[in-house]
Protein backbone atom coordinates (compact mmCIF):
# COMPACT_ATOMS: atom_id res chain seq x y z
CA UNK A 1 0.00 0.00 0.00
CA UNK A 2 2.85 2.40 -0.76
CA UNK A 3 1.38 5.72 -1.65
CA UNK A 4 0.99 9.36 -0.89
CA UNK A 5 -0.88 10.39 2.21
CA UNK A 6 -1.42 14.03 3.11
CA UNK A 7 -3.28 15.26 6.14
CA UNK A 8 -4.69 18.77 6.60
CA UNK A 9 -5.12 19.49 10.29
CA UNK A 10 -5.02 22.09 13.00
CA UNK A 11 -3.08 21.85 16.26
CA UNK A 12 -5.98 22.74 18.59
CA UNK A 13 -8.69 20.65 16.96
CA UNK A 14 -9.60 17.42 18.78
CA UNK A 15 -11.01 16.06 15.51
CA UNK A 16 -7.75 16.70 13.75
CA UNK A 17 -5.75 15.14 16.62
CA UNK A 18 -7.90 12.01 16.38
CA UNK A 19 -6.85 11.45 12.81
CA UNK A 20 -3.24 12.14 13.75
CA UNK A 21 -3.44 9.45 16.45
CA UNK A 22 -5.02 7.01 14.03
CA UNK A 23 -2.25 7.63 11.47
CA UNK A 24 0.41 7.05 14.12
CA UNK A 25 -1.25 3.91 15.49
CA UNK A 26 -1.13 2.38 12.02
CA UNK A 27 2.37 3.78 11.41
CA UNK A 28 1.27 5.35 8.13
CA UNK A 29 3.79 7.84 6.76
CA UNK A 30 2.16 11.13 5.87
CA UNK A 31 2.78 14.75 5.02
CA UNK A 32 1.16 17.12 7.49
CA UNK A 33 -0.26 20.49 6.48
CA UNK A 34 -1.07 22.81 9.40
CA UNK A 35 -4.06 24.95 8.46
CA UNK A 36 -4.56 28.51 9.60
CA UNK A 37 -8.34 28.50 9.96
CA UNK A 38 -8.55 32.23 9.33
CA UNK A 39 -6.65 31.76 6.06
CA UNK A 40 -7.35 28.29 4.69
CA UNK A 41 -5.17 26.87 1.93
CA UNK A 42 -6.67 26.59 -1.56
CA UNK A 43 -5.99 22.83 -1.29
CA UNK A 44 -8.23 22.48 1.75
CA UNK A 45 -11.03 24.38 0.05
CA UNK A 46 -10.63 22.19 -3.01
CA UNK A 47 -10.54 18.94 -1.03
CA UNK A 48 -13.45 19.78 1.27
CA UNK A 49 -15.67 22.21 -0.63
CA UNK A 50 -18.81 21.20 1.26
CA UNK A 51 -17.66 21.99 4.82
CA UNK A 52 -14.27 23.70 4.25
CA UNK A 53 -13.06 22.18 7.52
CA UNK A 54 -10.21 20.15 8.93
CA UNK A 55 -9.35 17.33 9.24
CA UNK A 56 -9.05 16.12 5.66
CA UNK A 57 -7.04 13.06 4.67
CA UNK A 58 -5.83 12.95 1.09
CA UNK A 59 -4.83 9.49 -0.13
CA UNK A 60 -3.31 9.42 -3.62
CA UNK A 61 -5.03 12.73 -4.29
CA UNK A 62 -8.44 11.42 -3.19
CA UNK A 63 -9.85 13.43 -0.26
CA UNK A 64 -11.74 12.04 2.71
CA UNK A 65 -13.39 14.45 5.14
CA UNK A 66 -15.05 14.11 8.60
CA UNK A 67 -12.91 12.53 11.31
CA UNK A 68 -15.00 9.37 11.83
CA UNK A 69 -15.33 8.76 8.10
CA UNK A 70 -11.54 9.15 7.82
CA UNK A 71 -10.88 6.73 10.67
CA UNK A 72 -13.12 4.03 9.20
CA UNK A 73 -11.53 4.56 5.79
CA UNK A 74 -8.09 4.14 7.31
CA UNK A 75 -9.15 0.98 9.12
CA UNK A 76 -10.44 -0.54 5.88
CA UNK A 77 -7.46 0.51 3.78
CA UNK A 78 -4.57 -0.26 6.15
CA UNK A 79 -5.32 -3.55 7.84
CA UNK A 80 -2.56 -3.54 10.48
CA UNK A 81 -3.53 -2.68 14.05
CA UNK A 82 -7.28 -2.83 13.42
CA UNK A 83 -9.39 -0.22 15.21
CA UNK A 84 -12.86 -1.74 14.90
CA UNK A 85 -13.72 -5.20 16.27
CA UNK A 86 -14.54 -8.00 13.82
CA UNK A 87 -17.90 -8.91 15.32
CA UNK A 88 -20.81 -6.96 13.77
CA UNK A 89 -22.56 -6.34 17.07
CA UNK A 90 -19.40 -5.13 18.79
CA UNK A 91 -18.75 -2.83 15.84
CA UNK A 92 -22.24 -1.40 16.21
CA UNK A 93 -21.54 -0.79 19.91
CA UNK A 94 -18.20 0.93 19.22
CA UNK A 95 -19.85 3.16 16.61
CA UNK A 96 -22.75 3.90 18.99
CA UNK A 97 -20.54 5.13 21.84
CA UNK A 98 -18.34 7.11 19.42
CA UNK A 99 -21.46 8.82 18.08
CA UNK A 100 -22.62 9.38 21.67
CA UNK A 101 -19.39 11.24 22.40
CA UNK A 102 -19.66 13.37 19.25
CA UNK A 103 -23.41 14.03 19.29
CA UNK A 104 -23.98 14.38 23.04
CA UNK A 105 -20.86 14.87 25.13
CA UNK A 106 -19.02 17.31 22.88
CA UNK A 107 -21.96 19.71 22.41
CA UNK A 108 -22.59 19.67 26.17
CA UNK A 109 -18.92 20.40 26.87
CA UNK A 110 -19.15 23.27 24.40
CA UNK A 111 -21.98 24.75 26.46
CA UNK A 112 -19.74 24.91 29.54
CA UNK A 113 -17.83 27.96 28.44
CA UNK A 114 -21.07 29.74 27.61
CA UNK A 115 -23.11 29.25 30.77
CA UNK A 116 -22.84 30.51 34.31
CA UNK A 117 -24.50 30.08 37.68
CA UNK A 118 -27.40 27.64 37.89
CA UNK A 119 -27.34 26.93 34.16
CA UNK A 120 -23.69 26.01 34.49
CA UNK A 121 -24.51 23.62 37.34
CA UNK A 122 -27.14 21.94 35.18
CA UNK A 123 -24.67 21.61 32.32
CA UNK A 124 -22.15 19.98 34.64
CA UNK A 125 -24.80 17.55 35.84
CA UNK A 126 -25.63 16.68 32.26
CA UNK A 127 -21.94 16.06 31.55
CA UNK A 128 -21.71 13.81 34.60
CA UNK A 129 -24.64 11.72 33.35
CA UNK A 130 -22.96 11.37 29.99
CA UNK A 131 -19.61 10.51 31.55
CA UNK A 132 -21.34 7.80 33.58
CA UNK A 133 -22.36 6.12 30.31
CA UNK A 134 -18.69 5.98 29.32
CA UNK A 135 -17.57 4.93 32.81
CA UNK A 136 -19.96 1.95 32.60
CA UNK A 137 -18.61 1.04 29.19
CA UNK A 138 -15.12 0.60 30.67
CA UNK A 139 -16.20 -2.00 33.23
CA UNK A 140 -13.96 -5.07 33.05
CA UNK A 141 -11.84 -3.57 30.28
CA UNK A 142 -8.37 -2.09 30.02
CA UNK A 143 -9.34 0.06 27.08
CA UNK A 144 -12.68 0.88 25.42
CA UNK A 145 -11.45 -1.46 22.68
CA UNK A 146 -10.88 -4.29 25.17
CA UNK A 147 -7.33 -5.52 25.55
CA UNK A 148 -5.89 -2.83 23.35
CA UNK A 149 -6.58 0.64 22.08
CA UNK A 150 -9.26 0.81 19.41
CA UNK A 151 -11.83 2.93 17.57
CA UNK A 152 -13.66 4.16 20.66
CA UNK A 153 -10.43 4.91 22.54
CA UNK A 154 -9.38 7.22 19.68
CA UNK A 155 -12.65 9.15 19.91
CA UNK A 156 -12.59 9.09 23.72
CA UNK A 157 -9.29 11.01 23.78
CA UNK A 158 -11.54 14.00 24.40
CA UNK A 159 -11.59 12.73 28.01
CA UNK A 160 -7.82 13.24 28.21
CA UNK A 161 -8.31 16.77 26.86
CA UNK A 162 -11.01 17.36 29.48
CA UNK A 163 -8.64 16.17 32.20
CA UNK A 164 -5.83 18.42 30.93
CA UNK A 165 -8.19 21.41 30.72
CA UNK A 166 -9.29 20.73 34.29
CA UNK A 167 -5.71 20.82 35.55
CA UNK A 168 -5.20 24.21 33.92
CA UNK A 169 -8.50 25.96 34.68
CA UNK A 170 -8.97 24.35 38.08
CA UNK A 171 -12.53 23.40 37.15
CA UNK A 172 -12.54 19.64 37.72
CA UNK A 173 -15.41 18.14 35.80
CA UNK A 174 -13.79 14.71 35.86
CA UNK A 175 -13.34 13.62 39.47
CA UNK A 176 -11.47 10.45 40.38
CA UNK A 177 -14.14 9.58 42.96
CA UNK A 178 -17.01 9.71 40.51
CA UNK A 179 -15.18 8.27 37.51
CA UNK A 180 -12.42 5.92 38.73
CA UNK A 181 -12.41 3.77 35.60
CA UNK A 182 -12.14 6.75 33.29
CA UNK A 183 -9.26 7.99 35.41
CA UNK A 184 -7.46 4.68 35.22
CA UNK A 185 -7.98 4.68 31.46
CA UNK A 186 -6.57 8.22 31.18
CA UNK A 187 -3.49 7.21 33.17
CA UNK A 188 -3.09 4.12 31.03
CA UNK A 189 -3.28 5.90 27.68
CA UNK A 190 -1.14 8.81 28.78
CA UNK A 191 1.69 6.33 29.36
CA UNK A 192 1.65 5.60 25.62
CA UNK A 193 4.15 7.61 23.60
CA UNK A 194 1.91 7.69 20.55
CA UNK A 195 -0.91 9.26 22.59
CA UNK A 196 1.37 11.89 24.05
CA UNK A 197 2.64 12.84 20.61
CA UNK A 198 -0.92 13.75 19.67
CA UNK A 199 -1.72 15.85 22.72
CA UNK A 200 -1.37 19.61 22.71
CA UNK A 201 2.20 20.36 23.76
CA UNK A 202 2.47 21.81 27.28
CA UNK A 203 3.71 25.20 26.15
CA UNK A 204 0.61 25.68 23.98
CA UNK A 205 -2.01 24.56 26.51
CA UNK A 206 -2.84 28.00 27.90
CA UNK A 207 -3.42 29.29 24.36
CA UNK A 208 -5.58 26.29 23.66
CA UNK A 209 -7.79 26.91 26.72
CA UNK A 210 -8.28 30.51 25.67
CA UNK A 211 -9.16 29.47 22.12
CA UNK A 212 -11.60 26.86 23.40
CA UNK A 213 -13.26 29.30 25.77
CA UNK A 214 -13.70 31.84 22.99
CA UNK A 215 -15.26 29.55 20.43
CA UNK A 216 -15.54 26.00 21.75
CA UNK A 217 -17.39 24.51 18.81
CA UNK A 218 -15.45 26.04 15.99
CA UNK A 219 -12.00 24.58 16.58
CA UNK A 220 -12.14 22.72 13.30
CA UNK A 221 -13.83 25.55 11.42
CA UNK B 1 -28.35 -15.49 11.51
CA UNK B 2 -31.98 -14.38 11.26
CA UNK B 3 -33.06 -14.91 14.83
CA UNK B 4 -35.53 -12.60 16.45
CA UNK B 5 -35.77 -9.06 15.13
CA UNK B 6 -37.85 -6.25 16.61
CA UNK B 7 -37.92 -2.64 15.48
CA UNK B 8 -39.15 -0.06 17.99
CA UNK B 9 -40.27 2.82 15.84
CA UNK B 10 -42.65 5.74 15.36
CA UNK B 11 -44.48 5.95 12.06
CA UNK B 12 -43.45 9.49 10.90
CA UNK B 13 -39.80 9.13 11.92
CA UNK B 14 -37.51 9.43 8.87
CA UNK B 15 -34.84 7.68 10.95
CA UNK B 16 -37.08 4.68 11.58
CA UNK B 17 -37.92 4.60 7.88
CA UNK B 18 -34.24 4.06 7.07
CA UNK B 19 -34.16 0.78 8.96
CA UNK B 20 -37.54 -0.25 7.54
CA UNK B 21 -36.20 0.23 4.01
CA UNK B 22 -32.94 -1.62 4.71
CA UNK B 23 -34.79 -4.61 6.18
CA UNK B 24 -37.32 -4.63 3.32
CA UNK B 25 -34.61 -4.39 0.65
CA UNK B 26 -33.03 -7.50 2.10
CA UNK B 27 -36.34 -9.27 2.62
CA UNK B 28 -35.71 -9.75 6.34
CA UNK B 29 -38.80 -10.45 8.42
CA UNK B 30 -39.14 -8.51 11.67
CA UNK B 31 -41.69 -7.38 14.21
CA UNK B 32 -42.59 -3.69 13.98
CA UNK B 33 -43.63 -2.08 17.27
CA UNK B 34 -45.14 1.37 17.32
CA UNK B 35 -44.01 3.56 20.23
CA UNK B 36 -46.06 6.36 21.75
CA UNK B 37 -43.35 8.95 22.32
CA UNK B 38 -45.38 10.67 25.06
CA UNK B 39 -45.53 7.36 26.88
CA UNK B 40 -42.43 5.38 26.06
CA UNK B 41 -42.45 1.66 26.71
CA UNK B 42 -40.29 0.09 29.41
CA UNK B 43 -38.64 -1.89 26.66
CA UNK B 44 -37.56 1.27 24.82
CA UNK B 45 -36.19 2.87 27.98
CA UNK B 46 -34.35 -0.34 28.81
CA UNK B 47 -32.94 -0.84 25.33
CA UNK B 48 -31.85 2.76 24.75
CA UNK B 49 -31.16 4.27 28.18
CA UNK B 50 -28.59 6.74 26.84
CA UNK B 51 -30.96 8.51 24.43
CA UNK B 52 -34.44 7.03 25.10
CA UNK B 53 -35.16 7.45 21.39
CA UNK B 54 -36.47 5.45 18.47
CA UNK B 55 -35.64 3.67 16.29
CA UNK B 56 -34.16 0.77 18.22
CA UNK B 57 -33.40 -2.47 16.43
CA UNK B 58 -33.39 -5.44 18.80
CA UNK B 59 -31.62 -8.51 17.40
CA UNK B 60 -31.82 -11.63 19.56
CA UNK B 61 -32.49 -9.42 22.56
CA UNK B 62 -29.54 -7.08 21.92
CA UNK B 63 -30.25 -3.45 21.01
CA UNK B 64 -28.69 -1.49 18.16
CA UNK B 65 -29.47 2.23 18.40
CA UNK B 66 -29.08 5.11 15.93
CA UNK B 67 -30.45 4.64 12.42
CA UNK B 68 -27.13 4.94 10.55
CA UNK B 69 -25.57 2.36 12.85
CA UNK B 70 -28.59 0.09 12.35
CA UNK B 71 -28.37 0.30 8.56
CA UNK B 72 -24.65 -0.53 8.66
CA UNK B 73 -25.31 -3.39 11.07
CA UNK B 74 -28.12 -4.80 8.89
CA UNK B 75 -25.87 -4.53 5.83
CA UNK B 76 -22.99 -6.32 7.58
CA UNK B 77 -25.05 -9.14 9.10
CA UNK B 78 -27.14 -9.79 5.98
CA UNK B 79 -24.34 -9.00 3.58
CA UNK B 80 -25.32 -11.51 0.91
CA UNK B 81 -28.63 -9.86 0.05
CA UNK B 82 -29.00 -6.49 -1.69
CA UNK B 83 -25.80 -4.85 -0.41
CA UNK B 84 -26.31 -1.17 0.45
CA UNK B 85 -22.84 -0.03 1.37
CA UNK B 86 -20.17 -0.07 -1.37
CA UNK B 87 -17.38 -2.63 -1.08
CA UNK B 88 -14.60 -0.27 -2.16
CA UNK B 89 -13.17 1.63 0.86
CA UNK B 90 -13.04 4.98 -0.94
CA UNK B 91 -16.62 4.67 -2.24
CA UNK B 92 -17.68 3.75 1.28
CA UNK B 93 -15.99 6.85 2.64
CA UNK B 94 -17.80 9.00 0.07
CA UNK B 95 -21.14 7.39 0.96
CA UNK B 96 -20.51 7.84 4.70
CA UNK B 97 -19.57 11.47 4.14
CA UNK B 98 -22.88 12.21 2.42
CA UNK B 99 -24.91 10.33 5.02
CA UNK B 100 -23.16 12.41 7.69
CA UNK B 101 -24.00 15.54 5.65
CA UNK B 102 -27.66 14.52 5.46
CA UNK B 103 -27.71 13.90 9.21
CA UNK B 104 -26.13 17.25 10.01
CA UNK B 105 -28.35 19.32 7.75
CA UNK B 106 -31.63 17.95 6.40
CA UNK B 107 -33.57 17.14 9.57
CA UNK B 108 -32.57 20.31 11.40
CA UNK B 109 -33.24 22.61 8.45
CA UNK B 110 -36.52 20.88 7.70
CA UNK B 111 -37.55 21.29 11.33
CA UNK B 112 -36.78 25.00 11.18
CA UNK B 113 -38.97 25.32 8.09
CA UNK B 114 -42.08 24.06 9.88
CA UNK B 115 -41.28 25.47 13.32
CA UNK B 116 -40.30 29.05 12.49
CA UNK B 117 -41.52 32.10 10.60
CA UNK B 118 -40.19 35.21 8.96
CA UNK B 119 -36.47 35.63 8.48
CA UNK B 120 -35.49 32.47 10.35
CA UNK B 121 -37.76 30.41 8.13
CA UNK B 122 -36.57 32.16 4.98
CA UNK B 123 -32.94 31.39 5.86
CA UNK B 124 -33.78 27.76 6.64
CA UNK B 125 -35.56 27.36 3.29
CA UNK B 126 -32.63 28.87 1.43
CA UNK B 127 -30.10 26.61 3.15
CA UNK B 128 -32.34 23.57 2.75
CA UNK B 129 -32.52 24.08 -1.02
CA UNK B 130 -28.76 24.65 -1.17
CA UNK B 131 -28.21 21.32 0.59
CA UNK B 132 -30.57 19.51 -1.78
CA UNK B 133 -28.72 21.06 -4.71
CA UNK B 134 -25.41 19.80 -3.33
CA UNK B 135 -26.94 16.35 -3.08
CA UNK B 136 -28.22 16.65 -6.66
CA UNK B 137 -24.63 17.38 -7.67
CA UNK B 138 -23.47 14.22 -5.93
CA UNK B 139 -26.21 12.18 -7.62
CA UNK B 140 -25.22 13.47 -11.05
CA UNK B 141 -26.53 11.27 -13.82
CA UNK B 142 -26.77 8.15 -11.68
CA UNK B 143 -30.06 6.31 -11.25
CA UNK B 144 -29.49 6.16 -7.51
CA UNK B 145 -26.77 7.52 -5.25
CA UNK B 146 -25.73 3.87 -5.00
CA UNK B 147 -25.39 3.61 -8.79
CA UNK B 148 -27.62 1.06 -10.46
CA UNK B 149 -29.14 -0.09 -7.20
CA UNK B 150 -30.33 1.52 -3.99
CA UNK B 151 -27.46 2.35 -1.66
CA UNK B 152 -26.66 3.72 1.76
CA UNK B 153 -27.13 7.38 0.80
CA UNK B 154 -30.46 6.64 -0.94
CA UNK B 155 -31.74 4.85 2.17
CA UNK B 156 -30.58 7.69 4.42
CA UNK B 157 -32.14 10.46 2.33
CA UNK B 158 -35.36 9.20 0.75
CA UNK B 159 -37.34 9.03 4.04
CA UNK B 160 -37.29 12.83 4.21
CA UNK B 161 -39.43 12.85 1.07
CA UNK B 162 -42.40 11.90 3.25
CA UNK B 163 -41.94 15.28 4.99
CA UNK B 164 -41.54 17.36 1.81
CA UNK B 165 -45.23 18.15 1.46
CA UNK B 166 -45.32 19.38 5.08
CA UNK B 167 -42.20 21.53 4.53
CA UNK B 168 -43.71 22.95 1.32
CA UNK B 169 -47.03 23.84 2.92
CA UNK B 170 -45.45 25.36 6.00
CA UNK B 171 -42.78 27.18 4.04
CA UNK B 172 -44.91 28.10 1.05
CA UNK B 173 -42.48 26.90 -1.59
CA UNK B 174 -42.06 24.09 -4.09
CA UNK B 175 -39.16 21.71 -3.69
CA UNK B 176 -39.72 20.25 -7.15
CA UNK B 177 -39.49 23.68 -8.76
CA UNK B 178 -36.11 24.27 -7.12
CA UNK B 179 -34.72 20.72 -7.28
CA UNK B 180 -36.35 18.77 -10.12
CA UNK B 181 -33.53 16.21 -10.26
CA UNK B 182 -34.04 15.40 -6.60
CA UNK B 183 -37.76 14.76 -7.14
CA UNK B 184 -37.02 12.66 -10.22
CA UNK B 185 -34.69 10.55 -8.06
CA UNK B 186 -37.36 10.29 -5.34
CA UNK B 187 -39.88 9.02 -7.89
CA UNK B 188 -37.46 6.32 -9.02
CA UNK B 189 -36.96 5.25 -5.40
CA UNK B 190 -40.69 5.23 -4.74
CA UNK B 191 -41.12 2.67 -7.51
CA UNK B 192 -39.32 0.22 -5.28
CA UNK B 193 -41.61 -1.67 -2.96
CA UNK B 194 -39.14 -1.50 -0.09
CA UNK B 195 -39.29 2.30 -0.19
CA UNK B 196 -42.98 2.78 -1.05
CA UNK B 197 -44.07 0.51 1.80
CA UNK B 198 -41.74 2.09 4.34
CA UNK B 199 -42.76 5.71 3.84
CA UNK B 200 -46.02 7.07 5.25
CA UNK B 201 -48.40 9.17 3.20
CA UNK B 202 -47.20 12.79 2.91
CA UNK B 203 -50.62 14.20 3.77
CA UNK B 204 -50.67 12.17 6.97
CA UNK B 205 -47.28 13.57 7.92
CA UNK B 206 -48.57 17.10 7.22
CA UNK B 207 -51.58 16.49 9.50
CA UNK B 208 -49.22 15.23 12.16
CA UNK B 209 -47.08 18.38 11.86
CA UNK B 210 -50.18 20.57 12.12
CA UNK B 211 -51.10 18.76 15.34
CA UNK B 212 -47.60 19.27 16.72
CA UNK B 213 -47.77 22.96 15.86
CA UNK B 214 -51.02 23.24 17.81
CA UNK B 215 -49.60 21.40 20.80
CA UNK B 216 -46.45 23.55 20.87
CA UNK B 217 -48.28 26.74 20.03
CA UNK B 218 -46.21 27.36 16.91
Amino acid sequence: MGEEVKFHGMWASPFSRRVELALKLKAIPYQYIEEDLSNKTPSLLRYNPVHKKVPVLVHNDKPVAESMVIIEYMDETWENNPFLPRDSYERAMARFYAKFIDDKLLPTLAKLGQTAGKENEETIEEIHEQLKVLEDELKGKQFFGGQRIGYLDIVAMILVWLHLAGSITGQKILSTEKFPLIYEWIERVMKMEVVNECLIPEEKRQDWIQLAQRAPKSASN
Amino acid sequence: MAGELVLLDFWPSPFGMRSRIALAEKGIPYEYREEDLRNKSDLLLQMNPAHKKIPVLIHNGKPVCESVIQVQYIDEVWHDKAPLIPSDPYQRAVARFWVDFIDKKIYELGSKIWKTKGEEQANAKKEFIECLKLLEGELGDKTYFGGESLGYVDVALVPFYSWFYAYEKCGDFSIEAECPKMIAWVKRCMQKESVAKSLPDQEKVYEFILQLKKVFGI
